[in-house]
C-alpha cells in the first residue's frame, strides 16, 4: 500500500503553514507502512483543528463531538477489536473537555492509537489558552496572562498508567512516522504527543526545538536499545544522578563517551525513568517566566515508553467467550427456560 | 371469605428480608393462578440504623383478579417492628410529631388486618421509632376497625429453631419466614407448594432450606391457631389470560431481556454503555451477567461516555444501547444529538425518577417527557416510546431496538421507578413469535459509490459499517451535504437536511400499530395517559365507566391519536407531572380543549383520587 491509498477526495482545509498538514501526511505514510487496508481502519476524532483529520483519510471515519472521541473510539474498538482504531485529538479536546475519557481510555488500556496534537492553544475557536499553555500565557481569553499551571501530557499519561507514550514534532517526519508505526504495533492505548505549530495563533511555540539549527542541541530522539546521545556533533549523552541529600534522581548531561550514558529501555515496566526523560526541557513550556530557560537537558522525542499489558478490548471479549463456552443457555429461548415459570 | 383481590404490604427493617418475603408470596400466588402487581418501597438510605423510621423497607403486592396496580392501600399489613407499624399507620406523616392515623395518609385501610411482631415493641424499639408513650397502638390512634393481630414472631422463630444449633443472629434472619407462613395460611396457600417453592429459591444455599422450611411451617401452623380471631381469605383466580407460560418479572429485567431478544432477532451483538444511576442500574446489572447471551457491557467513566461508547459501537455495527435516569439523560443530550445528526441507531433507556437535579432518586415520576422530546440543541427529532407495565418493558425495549435499527434513528424508551422495580405477570415469548427486525444495511451495488447521505425510499439512510470493503465513509456531527455526504454549510442544504431528518422520524408512524381505546370506548369522557400510569388509569376508567387512551408511542404519535382525542366530549390528560403530555398534545391536536389531572408527589397515582377528581369535574 502507498500513502495515496489513504487520501480522501476532500480538500485539506488546515491553514497554510499549519503543522497539521505534516501530521496528516505522516499519518498517510504510516498507514501505508502499517499495511492495514483502509476499510479495516477507523479514525475517530472529537472537535478542533486536529479533529478534521478523518475527512482527509480514505478510511472509515467519525468526526464526533468535543472531547468525546476517546469514548466513541473505546466503543468502536471494544465492540470490534478486529478493527485498527486511531483517535485524533488536540490539547483542548483531550486534556480539557475530554480529559475524563482520555485518562480512562489510558487506564483501561484500550488498544487505540491516539494522536494528541499539542499546539498549546485553541485554534478552531480562534485563540484561547489551552491546558498546555504555559502559566502567564497571554491570549484572547487571558489578556493579562493565565494564572493556571498547565498539564504536561506525559505526566498525565504516566499517572493514568499509560503503557505507551511517544512525543514527536510536526517538522520531523521520520520520527512522526516511526512513532505512529510503533503505536500501531503496541497493543494498548498508545499516546503520541504531536507537537504542532499553530501558525495563526501561537506561531513559534515549539521554535526551541523546531528550529533546524537548534533542534540537535535542544532535543533528543530516543530509540529503544540505543544510547542516549544528542547534540550537533553527537557529543553529548544523558546519565542519571541521585542527589545525595534528597535522594531525588536527576538526568544530567555528560560527554558522549562517558560510561554512564544511559541506554534507552522503553520496555521497562517501572515508569520512573520514563517520567524523568519525558519531563526534560519542559520548563520553557510550563511557565512564561521560564520561557528563556537554558536548561541543558534536551526535549525527548520518539517512543519514550512502550510496555506490554493486557488490553481492555481483548480482556472483555475474552471474558465473554469464556462465559459462553461454559454457558448452558446461549440463545434467548434457552435463557427463558431458566426462569421460574408456570402454565396459565 | 372470598375476595376479588387483596393488597398485602410486608414491612420491616431493611435487614428483615421484606423484599424477599414479598416476592416469594407474590410468585407463589402467581403460580397458584392469581394476577399480581408488586411495588417495593425501599428506604432512601443504604442502611439506616436498625429499628429506626429511616430504615423501614416495604413491599406491597396486589393479588387476585382484575389486578392492574399494586393497590392504593393495603388490606393486610405485616409489620415486623415498631418503626414499620408507624410508617404504615402515618404514611408520609410518619415524621410528624403527634400525628395519628388518618386514612388519607395511611398505607393501610381502616379495616385492615395488621399482623405485628410483638417482640419488636420493647421500650428500646419504641424509643428508636420515636414513640413518646409506651402504648404504640393508642399513640398512633389506630381506629377500632383495624384488626391488630399480635404475634410473638421472634420468640416463636427461636422456638422453632431451638434444636437447629444455629446462633441467635442466624435464627433471627428467619423471622420473615414465620410471617410468610402466617400469610400463606391467611390466604390459603397450600403449604406444600410454598415449601417446594422455597426449596427452589434456596437451591444454591442448601444449608438454609431446612431451617427456613421449619420456620415457615411453624408460622403456617400458628396461623391455623389464629383461626378463631381472623378469617382466612380466598382469592379469586386470574381473569382469562392468554394461554402460555408465565413468570413474574420486574420492569428493569424485562427491559434488559427485551434488548437481548432484539439483538438475537436482528443478528447483532448487544452493546450497553452505561454508568450506574438509580433506578436504572439494574438494567446494567442484568446485562453484565448475560455474557452467555454475548452481551457486551461497558461500565463507562461517566454518563457521557456511556452514550458515546454506545455510539461508537453502533457506528461499528452493534445494536447499541445506553441506560440512565433523568440526570444522566441531561448529560447524554449532546451525545444523543450526535446520534441524530450522524443518523445512527441507538436505544436510550430513561428510567425516570423524581427530579429536577438529583431530586428523589428512589421515587417515581413522569417528568422527563419534554426533555426526551425536546432536550437537545438544534432541530433534533427522534423517536420516543414508553412502556406501561413492568412486563411490557420487554415489548417496548424490543420495539425500541427494532425502530432504531430499521430507521437509523435514536429511540428513547421511557420507563420509571415504578415500572423498574415493580413486577407483574409476563407471558414468556418464543423467539419465533417475535416480530422480524431488519436492520438497515446498504445495497451491494453501492460499493465504491457509497456515501452517508444516500437514503432508501423511506428516507432512511443506508448504513455501511467498518470492515466492509468499498464503503469507507466519514460520519460527522457537522451538517452534511444531502447528496455527497461531506461537510456542508450551504443554507439551502441545511434546510433540506433538517426536513429529511424530520421526515425520517415522522414516517415511523407508518410502521407502528394504531392506538386502541381501552375500557368503555362509548363513554363521552376519555382519560389520556402515557407510560406507567396504565394500571391506575385502567382501574379508574373501569370504575368511572369511561374510556382510556394510554399512549406507548409518544413521538411520533400513532396516526389515529388525533381522531380519537377529537371524538370525545371531555378529555382528561392524567400524568405524574405538571402537564407535559398535555402540553405536547396541545401542539399536536391544537383544536381540542384538554383537561388535566396532575400529581407531583413522586408517588404512583391513587385510583380513588383520580375517580374523585373526574367525578367532581
Amino acid at each position: 500500500m502507498v500513502p495515496q491509498d489513504f487520501k480522501s477526495d476532500q480538500y485539506v482545509r488546515f491553514c497554510p503553514g499549519c503543522g497539521d498538514h505534516a501530521i496528516c501526511a505522516a499519518l498517510q505514510k504510516a498507514m501505508a507502512e502499517i499495511g492495514v487496508p483502509p476499510h479495516q481502519t477507523v479514525v475517530i476524532s472529537g472537535i478542533g483543528c486536529s479533529s478534521r483529520m478523518p475527512h482527509y483519510l480514505n478510511t472509515y471515519g467519525f468526526n464526533t463531538i468535543h472531547g468525546r472521541g476517546g469514548a466513541v473510539a473505546t466503543g468502536v474498538k471494544t465492540s470490534h477489536p478486529e478493527l485498527t482504531v486511531w483517535q485524533m485529538s488536540g490539547d483542548g479536546d483531550c486534556l480539557a473537555i475530554g480529559g475524563n475519557h482520555f485518562i480512562h481510555e489510558i487506564r483501561r488500556n484500550v488498544d487505540l492509537n491516539i494522536c494528541m496534537f499539542n499546539n498549546r492553544i485553541y485554534g478552531l475557536t480562534k485563540g484561547q489558552y489551552s491546558p498546555t499553555s504555559p502559566k502567564g500565557f497571554i491570549s484572547k481569553s487571558s489578556p493579562f496572562g493565565t494564572v493556571e499551571r498547565p498539564f504536561i501530557p506525559a505526566q498525565l499519561v504516566l499517572g493514568a498508567g499509560g503503557t505507551f507514550f511517544a512525543r514527536t514534532l510536526d517538522v520531523d517526519m521520520p520520527t512522526t512516522v516511526d512513532c505512529m508505526v510503533q503505536a500501531h504495533k503496541h497493543k494498548g492505548a498508545s499516546v503520541i504527543e504531536c507537537l504542532v505549530n499553530c501558525v495563526i495563533f501561537n506561531n513559534g511555540t515549539h521554535e526551541w526545538i523546531a528550529n533546524r539549527e537548534l533542534r540537535a542541541e535542544h532535543s533528543i530522539v530516543l530509540k529503544h536499545g540505543e544510547k542516549m546521545i544528542f547534540g550537533t556533533n553527537k557529543d553529548k549523552g544523558l546519565a542519571i544522578e541521585i542527589d545525595p541529600q534528597t535522594f531525588i534522581p536527576h538526568i544530567i548531561v555528560v560527554p558522549a563517551d562517558d560510561e554512564r550514558v544511559l541506554v534507552h529501555d522503553a520496555q521497562q515496566p517501572d515508569p520512573t525513568l520514563h517520567r524523568l526523560l519525558a519531563l526534560m526541557g519542559q520548563e520553557r513550556f510550563t511557565d512564561v517566566a521560564d520561557a528563556d530557560s537554558q536548561s541543558p537537558l534536551p526535549v525527548a522525542l520518539g517512543v519514550i515508553r512502550n510496555v506490554t499489558a493486557d488490553t481492555y478490548d481483548q480482556a472483555v471479549n475474552r471474558q465473554i467467550e469464556e462465559v459462553r463456552a461454559r454457558a448452558k443457555a446461549q440463545t434467548f429461548d434457552q435463557l427463558t427456560q431458566s426462569l421460574e415459570q408456570w402454565e396459565m | 371469605m372470598e375476595k376479588e383481590n387483596i393488597v398485602v404490604r410486608f414491612c420491616g427493617d431493611s435487614g428483615d428480608g421484606m423484599q424477599l418475603t414479598g416476592s416469594l408470596f407474590s410468585s407463589l400466588s402467581a403460580i397458584l393462578g392469581n394476577e399480581i402487581s408488586t411495588l417495593p418501597d425501599f428506604p432512601a438510605e443504604i442502611r439506616a440504623p436498625q429499628g429506626t423510621l429511616g430504615g423501614v423497607s416495604g413491599f406491597q403486592v396486589n393479588v387476585g383478579k382484575g389486578v392492574f396496580t399494586p393497590g392504593d392501600k393495603a388490606d393486610v399489613i405485616v409489620a415486623m417492628n415498631a418503626a414499620a407499624l408507624k410508617v404504615c399507620a402515618l404514611g408520609s406523616k410518619f415524621n410528624q410529631k403527634g400525628a395519628t392515623y388518618n386514612e388519607q395518609d395511611a398505607l393501610f385501610k381502616r379495616d385492615a388486618v395488621v399482623i405485628v411482631d410483638t417482640d419488636s415493641f420493647t421500650d428500646k424499639d419504641l424509643e428508636k421509632a420515636l414513640y413518646t408513650t409506651d402504648n404504640p397502638f393508642t399513640e398512633l390512634g389506630l381506629p377500632e376497625s383495624v384488626q391488630v393481630v399480635p404475634v410473638a414472631v421472634t420468640a416463636l422463630t427461636k422456638e422453632a429453631l431451638k434444636d437447629s444449633g444455629m446462633d441467635n443472629k442466624a435464627m433471627l434472619k428467619s423471622r420473615n419466614m414465620f410471617a410468610l407462613g402466617i400469610v400463606c395460611w391467611l390466604f390459603d396457600r397450600p403449604i406444600d407448594k410454598a415449601i417446594h417453592f422455597l426449596e427452589g429459591k434456596f437451591a444454591k444455599k442448601p444449608a438454609l432450606i431446612a431451617p427456613n422450611v421449619k420456620v415457615l411451617t411453624d408460622g403456617y401452623n400458628y396461623g391455623q391457631n389464629l383461626a378463631l380471631s381472623i378469617n382466612q381469605i380466598r382469592l379469586m383466580a386470574a381473569t382469562e389470560q392468554e394461554h402460555g407460560t408465565y413468570t413474574s418479572i420486574a420492569g428493569n429485567k424485562a427491559t434488559a431481556w427485551g434488548l437481548i431478544a432484539a439483538a438475537e432477532k436482528a443478528g447483532k451483538r448487544l452493546f450497553l454503555g452505561s454508568y450506574p444511576i438509580t433506578p436504572a442500574t439494574d438494567i446494567m446489572h442484568e446485562l453484565a451477567g448475560r455474557k452467555d447471551m454475548n452481551v457486551m457491557v461497558v461500565q463507562a467513566e461517566d454518563e457521557i461516555a456511556g452514550v458515546c461508547t454506545a455510539i461508537g459501537a453502533s457506528f461499528a455495527g452493534d445494536l447499541a444501547c445506553t441506560s440512565t435516569s433523568g440526570p444522566g439523560l441531561s448529560l447524554k443530550s449532546e451525545g444523543i444529538g450526535l446520534a441524530v445528526m450522524a443518523e445512527l441507531p441507538l436505544v436510550v433507556i430513561d428510567v425516570q425518577r423524581g427530579g429536577p437535579s438529583t431530586g428523589l432518586p428512589t421515587k417515581t415520576e413522569q417528568t422527563d417527557l419534554l426533555q426526551a422530546l425536546y432536550g437537545r440543541n438544534g432541530e433534533c427529532p427522534l423517536v420516543v416510546i414508553a412502556a406501561s407495565t413492568p412486563a411490557n418493558c420487554f415489548r417496548y425495549a424490543y420495539e425500541a431496538c427494532k425502530i432504531a435499527l430499521e430507521n437509523m434513528t435514536p429511540v428513547i424508551l421511557m420507563t420509571d421507578t415504578y415500572l423498574a422495580n415493580g413486577t407483574g405477570l409476563w407471558r414468556i415469548p418464543q423467539m419465533a413469535e417475535l416480530p422480524e427486525i431488519k436492520p438497515q444495511g446498504v445495497p451491494e451495488e453501492l460499493k465504491g459509490k457509497y456515501n452517508p447521505a444516500l437514503r432508501d425510499e423511506n428516507g432512511v439512510r443506508y448504513m455501511a459499517t467498518p470492515g466492509m470493503e468499498g464503503f469507507t465513509y466519514r460520519n460527522i456531527g457537522l451538517e452534511r451535504d444531502s447528496e455527497k455526504g461531506s461537510i456542508s454549510t450551504n443554507p439551502e442544504n441545511h434546510q433540506k437536511m433538517v426536513l429529511a431528518r424530520q421526515a425520517k422520524v415522522d414516517q415511523v408512524a407508518d410502521r407502528i400499530p394504531d392506538a386502541q381505546v381501552q375500557c368503555n370506548a362509548d363513554s363521552d369522557t376519555l382519560l389520556v395517559g402515557w407510560g406507567s400510569t396504565e394500571g391506575h388509569l385502567k382501574a379508574a376508567a373501569n370504575q368511572l365507566n369511561c374510556a382510556l387512551l394510554q399512549l406507548n408511542y409518544i413521538y411520533p404519535l400513532q396516526r389515529n391519536v388525533g381522531d380519537i382525542i377529537r371524538s370525545y366530549k371531555r378529555v382528561v390528560v392524567c400524568e405524574l407531572n405538571s402537564g407535559q403530555l398535555a402540553a405536547y398534545l396541545r401542539s399536536q391536536v391544537p383544536e381540542v380543549t384538554l383537561l388535566q389531572y396532575n400529581q407531583m408527589t413522586a408517588q404512583p397515582f391513587q385510583v380513588e383520587q383520580i375517580i374523585d377528581y373526574v367525578n367532581n369535574l
